[in-house]
């Protein structure tokens, strides 16, 4: 398959990657506010984005190489099973306009740059909300991680670095600049940096699914051709067991339910969508994403047809890289040029999304662990600084793990990063809906869930590995298998019930809370006292510090 | 003298909130009950109906937020025109 490097296509390859730095850098012009030292401008842009920039910020932030990459993966090794996908991007979305307006409203009010920051004001507890952003931080670094492995699998199938050469500093050598270009301007530019190159991903990635679902198809002779061939490649038995299918067996249908349910909750507490969601403007700014967003799951949902085209064209064979399937069949498809410009989508998706998660878990330290347990009278500028230093730590942590670790590893915290956001939701949907939950019984759900979800994951085996081998595993009572993720978020809430009840009876201190009923539903500060204008159109420079954070 | 209580809230449940809340409902229950869409027949130009129904989801699901979205803002509006007042 691999035949030296393309040069072509990596030719088209760097001049986006060029191009995108470029833009980079510059965006730390862009919008630029009266107080560029605050944490509100590196790390949330300066809460300034209207719906459009928070339309491809959100976009480009929650669908990520790796989700580009892996979901069509998931379709060519099994088939309907990994089409959870389409579903659960689907249901997110009535979710996100429930619960996270409110959440927007009481962060402006207050000042808040994190959910953690949200836990502590709420309850008053600063154990539950370092809880909180311990588990936002762990669960960020292997999603990091996963955008690197993204890189690395086009690189590699572009023929530089990856698994061919020997020696370690050439193999490497890609990656390392990719990341430290990286680096760079995030540190420089801040979530400006992303917003921005955010509009280029977009637009490349549109073009090649575009083309690809209607170029590909023709090449193949059809979707009736594709499919039968998928079908028929699927019913291929290993050990009496066949690859997949090409509709959800009775007997799978719990497992795709829970996935999409449990997945769509999680979705949103992950630091890099909260991050995203605090840097809008308004409130009305989210809720009109919620109608426009989809635009990103009818998109997922054709690159995910794209599995079945890999298939279909006999892409890969015995014991295949299944990750490696769909830039392999955009090679061998696509001419060398275009086959550059899907590469560089692929590669600038990974960018992105990466930017924004080490913002996110930088501001998660610094507001959450540096300040609260630290250093409580950091000023912002110092907080700034921190966490620019902090996101270029997580950066590295996360190629540690890329370039040391087996990278199963990586995707099976990945897979634990989910479970365990999914156990913060008692604690910061709660939340945002009632007090009626104490801070104690939260704690005790938290910790109930992560160690029933983790000890479940960790004995999920599978042909290829004895531990972290599925997400998946017997619901206790239903007896049908379903998400471990769902399954130990209902103990989280059960255990946070009962104890609430029982701490509730014996009048535990419930701590302070700094939020008041109305700050749920607050709107911009110049309060449009005009209802029949529709929002503020244009960007106000700079907008009015909260004060005391 | 009946004394007028200090934070008199609007109902929490309203019409046009319970129109709205069915409108984000529908998608759940139509998608996690897979076993109404699991199969292959009818096809639409060669996709099984298994992977076009759940598509068709997508842009069902937009109409229906943002009827959700426009009843719940008319509303808001509605309740800061009381407030002003």
């Amino acid at each position: 398959m691999k035949n030296g490097v393309n040069g072509v296509a990596l030719g088209v390859f760097i001049f986006f990657f060029l191009a995108v730095t470029v833009l980079g850098f510059l965006a730390a012009r862009w919008r630029r506010a009266a107080d560029p030292l605050h944490l509100d401008e590196w790390g949330l842009g300066g809460r300034s984005f209207g719906t459009w920039v928070t339309w491809f910020l959100l976009g480009g932030d929650l669908y990520t190489a790796y989700t580009f990459v892996a979901v069509p993966a998931a379709i060519y090794s099994a088939g309907a099973s990994g089409f959870f996908a389409v579903p659960y991007t689907i249901i997110t979305y009535p979710l996100v306009f429930l619960f996270l307006p409110r959440l927007w409203s009481v962060s402006h009010k207050h000042g808040y740059v994190t959910s953690s920051d949200f836990i502590r004001g709420r309850f008053g507890s600063k154990s539950l909300s370092v809880a909180v952003a311990i588990t936002g931080i762990i669960a960020t670094m292997p999603y990091i991680a996963l955008q690197l492995v993204g890189i690395q699998a086009v690189l590699d199938v572009m023929g530089v670095g990856g698994s061919d050469s020997t020696n370690w500093f050439v193999k490497d050598l890609p990656l390392l600049i990719a990341f430290g270009v990286l680096a760079a301007y995030t540190y420089s530019s801040g979530l400006r940096a992303p917003a921005l190159i955010a509009f280029v991903k977009d637009a490349l990635i549109y073009i090649v699914i575009v083309v690809a679902i209607i170029y590909i198809p023709y090449k193949l002779g059809g979707f009736d051709d594709v499919f039968s061939k998928a079908g028929a490649a699927y019913a291929v038995k290993t050990h009496g067991v066949p690859r997949g299918s090409l509709v959800s067996a009775p007997q799978a249908q719990w497992a795709y339910a829970t996935l999409a349910m449990g997945s769509a909750m999680a979705l949103f507490l992950y630091p890099h969508s909260v991050t995203a969601v605090l840097s809008s403007k308004s409130r009305d700014t989210i809720r009109r994403n919620t109608t426009i967003l989809p635009l990103y799951s009818l998109m997922l949902g054709l690159l995910a047809m794209l599995g079945f085209m890999a298939l279909a064209a006999h892409v890969g064979g015995k014991g295949y890289n299944a990750q490696l399937a769909i830039p392999q069949l955009f090679e061998n498809m696509f001419p060398s040029w275009f086959a550059g410009v899907a590469f560089a989508a692929i590669g600038i998706g990974a960018l992105v999304p990466a930017a924004i998660m080490s913002i996110a878990a930088a501001n998660l330290f610094t507001r959450n662990i540096y300040r609260d347990l630290i250093r409580p009278d950091a000023t912002p500028a110092q907080q700034t600084a921190v966490s620019k230093v902090v996101s270029l730590l997580v950066k590295v942590g996360a190629l540690v793990f890329v370039l040391t670790m087996d990278k199963t590893v990586a995707i099976n915290f990945q897979l634990l990063g989910g479970i365990w956001i999914l156990q913060t939701v008692p604690a910061i949907v709660g939340g945002l809906f009632t007090r009626w939950f104490h801070r104690w019984a939260l704690l005790a759900g938290w910790a109930a869930g992560m160690g029933y979800g983790t000890w479940k994951a960790y004995e999920q085996s599978s042909p290829a590995q004895s531990h972290f081998g599925g997400n998946s595993d017997m619901i206790p009572w239903i007896g049908e298998k379903g998400y471990i993720g769902l399954t130990a978020f209902v103990l989280n809430i059960g255990v946070a019930f009962v104890l609430t009840l029982a701490l509730r009876a014996l009048k535990a201190p419930a701590g302070v809370d700094e939020t008041v009923r109305s700050d749920y539903t607050t709107e911009s500060d110049p309060a449009p006292a005009d209802p029949t204008v529709p929002g503020d159109p244009g960007v106000s420079p700079g907008l009015p510090e909260p004060a005391g954070a | 003298m009946p004394e007028a209580p200090p934070d008199t809230r609007p109902p929490v449940v309203t019409p046009s909130r319970v129109v709205a809340g069915l409108c984000l409902l529908v998608p759940f229950v139509a998608l996690l009950w897979v076993n109404s869409y699991a199969r292959l027949t009818p096809a639409f130009i060669g996709i099984p109906f298994f992977y076009w129904y759940q598509m068709a989801w997508v842009p069902v699901t937009a109409a229906l937020t943002y009827v959700a979205y426009v009843l719940v803002r008319r509303e808001e509006r509605a309740r800061k025109a009381g407030e002003t007042r």
